[in-house]
């Protein structure tokens, strides 16, 4: 039996070791949950991407609630999810606020230009400070923000088809709930 | 002639490359030493989110960029270290913090390397208790018919 004991520690080991890579294969590592879900938004005032003279604010918002999308012409995966914020988020009829994250004005219109805008309204954050109190730290990344101006969910990363119908749908579906 | 200007135009652009590299790290305008040591220091203790196994001192990144400029500005707004990594960890978790802080959700983390030590400490202690019994009961026969099976 003693003999044995080495042999049974090392193939503890071995377990843990495919424990660990099939755990990887089912979760995103890099990913770092926002400590701001349940919590109130950042207060933020930002100007439109297309008409800079006037801004909008966390209150203005308040009463429905919204999606914020986090996006820049400089992201390769915004790329990707535009499409899907057309196709399968639009039709669910919440509001959708582009926040331009760390871009010139400019390549972000151009690139609106080229792939389409599904936003119900888009705001400039060139210098990235807004995104910083949201814990924004790439993207695309998105909030559900309620009619209480309280965070509910955030995704990591573009939506898929997949993740619309599993975590998004569910989201509103709740938010529903709480104000009929 | 032409390997000549070929290797001068090489040097050149690893010149190039070394100046881009030096001005990746921004400058930041400290007024004394003091204030870039503890800038240094307190930027070594957070995690850049971007490239997750670097610090915010060293790392490249465009988010840790801004990221150490937040912290400039809040150290001159006369923010404490301490407040400097509340206002991170509301944002970006306890991820941010190179050391993890000591709560019920960490101890594990934290003990579990005390706890393997003491179980080692446990075993090793038993199995030299054995062998002294061993030892004083089987001096006789010792080197006959040593149980070579434990010696491992």
């Amino acid at each position: 039996m003693n003999r044995l004991l080495p042999l049974l520690a090392f193939l503890a080991l071995i377990g843990l070791l495919g424990f660990g890579m099939w755990w990887n294969t089912r979760h995103e590592t890099n990913e770092v949950p926002s400590p701001l879900i349940g919590k109130p938004a950042p207060e933020f005032k930002l100007p439109f991407l297309y008409d800079s003279a006037k801004a909008l604010s966390k209150n203005d918002l308040l009463g429905k609630p919204y999606l914020v999308n986090v996006f820049g012409s400089w992201c390769a995966t915004c790329q990707y999810e535009h499409p899907i914020l057309t196709q399968s988020v639009k039709p669910l009829g919440i509001k959708l606020i582009g926040l331009n994250w760390k871009d010139q004005p400019d390549d972000a219109k151009r690139w609106l230009q080229q792939f389409g805008d599904p936003y119900d309204a888009i705001l400039a954050d060139p210098d990235g400070r807004t995104g910083i109190d949201f814990g924004v730290y790439m993207a695309p990344e998105s909030f559900l923000v309620d009619a209480q101006g309280v965070i509910r969910y955030k995704r990591i990363g573009m939506f898929t088809p997949e993740l619309i119908e599993s975590e998004l749908k569910p989201q509103l579906a709740k938010l529903q709930q709480g104000s009929p | 002639m032409k390997h000549a200007s070929l290797f001068f135009a090489a040097l050149a652009l690893c010149f190039g490359l070394f100046v881009t590299a030096a001005h990746a790290i921004d400058p930041l305008p400290f007024k004394d030493r003091a204030e870039e040591v503890r800038f240094q220091k307190l930027t070594r203790q957070l995690r850049c989110l971007v490239c997750q196994n670097q610090d915010l001192a060293d790392s490249d990144a465009d988010l840790a960029k801004d990221l150490r400029k937040q912290v400039f500005d809040m150290m001159r707004e006369g923010k404490s270290d301490d407040e400097i990594k509340a206002f991170l960890v509301a944002r970006y978790n306890d991820f941010v913090l190179y050391d993890p802080p000591l709560k019920p959700g960490t101890y594990l983390l934290w003990f579990t390397p005390f706890a393997l030590v003491a179980i080692g400490a446990v075993v090793v202690l038993r199995i030299l208790r054995r062998r002294a019994r061993q030892a004083t009961g089987e001096t006789v026969t010792r080197g006959a018919s040593n149980n070579g099976d434990d010696d491992w």
